[in-house]
């Protein structure tokens, strides 16, 4: 029992999950903010079919993000919420008009351009506030006697700002390679031509974000780049540049599904070196993830369900997705 | 001091406003999951056309009430964090891994299966799409019973312990908190009024397309299936009410004395109180209508047993009187209302007049969203007539909130009601346009092919099509 330690699984469980959330909503975020710059008619229906059967799906992950925090890691829940009060919300009313307009834009053709507008802000509001959170996470939270003891616009700083803007660049790409794969005609050719400038665009704000974060904490500095274990961490930025130069190869190349795959790639190390800089802090330099850390009962009887349960989840939505493969038509869904 | 105060009382109002605005909408997708999929069963098994048209007529709207549920509870699990961080901290560890439970066996389930059962059906056999309605069914059941149980261990705290940090951690078994003492009460009484929510909801539709048009067969279908939800559940619901105000006066006598109204204490039987106005000033009911023992009757089943006071408890321990007083009579007023519809209309069958008497089918129209109402009524009982406490009797709700500043918590709520004003009334006019259009009369053979899958479809289908089919933005 005491061989394996539950914050540490629960962590890494935490971590697929909003791992998971990005692979999934990050896409059809993306391809709400995208909107504007497909054309009225067969482009918007292609790729809002390509989205409308999955989304709900995808963005239960973010409950679960949530859900999971409150129940294994209570301390960080009710720190960092508080701590970010107002992106949260933003992002909660976003992912509202969102998730509304995408039935509302069917049920109601005269004002679906309205609801097409509604979708982009909406998409784009919930991912500048999810990267901005991400910032304010890496950039500390005040802390005293385990709550929140800062203001309501402590989030805000310049650093922030560019990883709210660096994410919702990197969802864009997400959602342009994803209808690269879903989609065909015109809305694939401009979903290409989207995804090249998007791709550029992400691996700057990709390398913006890198460069910043050693100089937020000398802690982040010395993770990175002292000896010995720059050996490993300099992998990061490697494989960075791989996933870089495969992913305009196979956009260049017509490939339909590689692109796509990358622009994953490039989130995963993204994400990987966000564990590196914060692990083994919930909170930066405040609270760990022991501290943390539910009872050990509670985060046993949650884990006794979810390592039967989440791959069933995996299962049936691998089977969901499985069910609407290959290209979306043009005409409505329901 | 007063910023503080002022900072709870908008994080309530806040909340309150959200989990109203949320409780409408699964309320209604509980019942309405599990009516498509009998409808659905039904067509399986007779292959009766009548059926599936109103499956597809239901399924259109199951669509838009159901992705609104969704958006608005994604709010709630946050809200947890952002609006009651010391609550969190203090009983995460307990409800925290339950709705961690809900999260994963209940809103992955609905929300995977949910693409199928809307776009799927030309893309899966009959049987995986009847499996994939049923899955949508049971993930709405599952998911009132993990949050029910969340609810009903913060009515009635069990198996659990406090520890140095004054969390609330579990104290041995799980089965204890789970099954808490109000869960069985609440969850039943709850579910029952999520199903006959939707019965009226439906009978409503029914009845106004019938007033229309007394032939058309999908109307006569779903008002003569409501109303024999009306006559079989609404006794069984008002028998779930009462055993439930039991339990809550054995664990919760404040709130039930609220309910009742009874600031003073009745050694000799209490009266019921019909009308009134509760006034916690002057610990009385001004202008009261009352029925001498009959109080005692009901909630004890003896006319002459004593019955404690208000005025019994500490006065930092009650909730706000009339509040509870009143919402609970809504509750009660429209349970028998409902079942004097229920009753109406099993007279009007046995004289074959359920779809030729256009009283009771006004009176069933006026009675269409008096579900709602009585759902969200009796939730303000429950809700309300907690208070002080977010976990009765142990933590107070002045000292549960986040330390958040008054402005922050008063902008977010503006933004709140603001945006759920806009993006839900527009979706509340979308429902009640989908269900303004008349069930198509067309009883032919839903055809199982494809009506999207470009060039497969043969125009003839299109056109002999019901409900749904060939119609795919739903403008019929």
């Amino acid at each position: 029992m005491a061989s394996f330690d539950l914050p540490t699984i629960w962590a890494a469980i935490l971590c697929f999950a909003v791992f998971a959330y990005v692979v999934m909503d990050g896409f059809d975020l993306g391809v709400g903010i995208l909107f504007p710059a497909l054309s009225p008619g067969e482009e918007k229906d292609q790729a809002i079919n390509s989205i409308a059967p999955v989304w709900d799906g995808n963005e239960t992950w973010l409950v679960m993000g949530g859900g999971g925090l409150l129940a294994v890691f209570p301390l960080a829940y009710s720190i960092i919420l508080p701590a970010t009060y107002p992106l949260m919300i933003a992002m909660l009313l976003g992912l509202v008009f969102r998730g509304a307009a995408f039935e509302f834009r069917w049920r109601d053709p005269r004002h679906r351009p309205l609801w097409d507008l509604v979708i982009t802000v909406g998409s784009t509001v919930a991912a500048v506030a999810q990267g901005i959170t991400i910032g304010a996470l890496l950039q500390g939270i005040q802390v005293e006697n385990n709550a929140y003891a800062g203001g309501w616009l402590d989030w805000l700083s310049p650093f922030s700002c560019l990883t709210g803007i660096a994410v919702a660049v990197g969802y864009s790409l997400l959602g342009a390679t994803w209808l690269i794969i879903k989609t065909e005609g015109s809305c694939q050719r401009h979903a290409r031509r989207l995804a090249f400038r998007l791709g550029l665009l992400t691996v700057l704000a990709l390398g913006a974000v890198s460069a910043a974060t050693p100089f937020l904490y000398y802690e982040y500095w010395r993770r990175w780049f002292e000896m010995p274990q720059v050996l490993l961490t300099a992998q990061v930025p490697l494989l960075v540049a791989i996933c870089t130069g495969l992913f305009f190869w196979s956009l260049r190349k017509g490939r339909e599904v590689l692109p796509f795959l990358m622009a994953l790639a490039l989130f995963l190390l993204g994400f990987i070196g966000l564990c590196i800089s914060i692990f083994p802090y919930m909170v930066p330099r405040s609270i760990t993830i022991w501290d943390a850390a539910a009872p050990h009962s509670s985060q046993l009887f949650m884990l006794v369900g979810a390592v039967f349960i989440i791959p069933l989840i995996l299962a049936y939505t691998g089977w969901a997705y499985w069910v609407f493969r290959g290209k979306v038509g043009t005409e409505g869904y329901h | 001091m007063i910023e503080q105060l002022d900072a709870v009382l908008l994080a309530r109002v806040q909340f309150a406003f959200t989990v109203s605005f949320h409780f409408i909408f699964p309320a209604f997708s509980i019942g309405l999951a599990s009516y498509l999929m009998v409808l659905e069963g039904l067509w399986l098994k007779t292959g009766r056309g009548v059926y599936a048209n109103l499956y597809r007529y239901w399924l259109k709207i199951f669509a838009v009430g159901f992705g609104m549920g969704v958006v608005s509870g994604v709010v709630l699990s946050y809200q947890f964090g952002t609006n009651w961080s010391v609550f969190s901290t203090k009983a995460g560890p307990i409800i925290g891994p339950l709705m961690g439970y809900e999260v994963m066996t209940a809103f992955f389930l609905e929300a995977g299966f949910l693409g199928v059962m809307l776009f799927g059906i030309s893309k899966v056999g009959k049987g995986l799409h009847f499996f994939s309605t049923c899955m949508v069914a049971f993930g709405t059941f599952i998911s009132a019973f993990w949050i029910l149980s969340v609810n009903s261990w913060m009515q009635t705290p069990a198996g659990f312990e406090i520890n140095v940090d004054g969390q609330f951690v579990p104290g041995g078994s799980w089965w204890d908190i789970i099954f808490n003492p109000s869960f069985p009460y609440r969850l039943v009484h709850t579910v029952t009024a999520a199903y006959l929510t939707t019965a009226f909801a439906v009978g409503g539709v029914g009845a106004w397309h019938l007033l229309k048009d007394s032939t058309n067969v999908g109307a006569r279908k779903m008002f003569s299936m409501a109303m024999w939800m009306a006559v079989i559940v609404t006794p069984f619901q008002i028998i779930a009410g009462d055993l439930h105000g039991l339990n809550t006066l054995e664990h919760q006598p404040v709130k039930v004395l609220a309910m009742e109204g009874d600031y003073d204490p009745s050694p000799e039987g209490a009266p019921l109180i019909l009308f009134g106005l509760p006034d916690d000033e002057a610990a009385e009911v001004r202008y009261k209508v009352a029925i001498p023992k009959l109080g005692s009757l009901i909630l004890k089943h003896d006319p002459n047993a004593p019955l404690p006071g208000l005025t019994d408890f500490p006065r930092d321990e009650w909730p706000p009187v009339a509040i509870v007083f009143w919402s609970f009579r809504i509750m009660v007023a429209i349970g028998f209302a409902m079942l004097a519809i229920g009753v109406w209309s099993l007279v009007a069958r046995r004289r074959r007049k359920l779809y030729t008497s256009t009283k009771l089918q006004r009176a069933a129209v006026i009675m269409g969203p008096a579900g709602f109402v009585a759902v969200i009524a009796g939730w303000i009982t429950t809700e309300v007539g907690r208070q002080p406490f977010t976990v009765y009797g142990l933590l107070r709700t002045a000292e549960s909130s986040s330390p958040l500043d008054a402005p922050a918590v008063a902008v977010s709520l503006l933004a709140f009601i603001v945006v759920y004003t806009a993006v839900f009334g527009a979706g509340i006019y979308y429902l009640l346009r989908l269900m303004a259009q008349p069930p198509h009369r067309g009883e032919s053979e839903p055809p199982n092919v494809p009506f999207h899958a470009a060039g497969i479809t043969p125009a003839s289908s299109i056109e002999a099509a019901p409900i749904g089919e060939g119609d795919p933005h739903g403008k019929l």
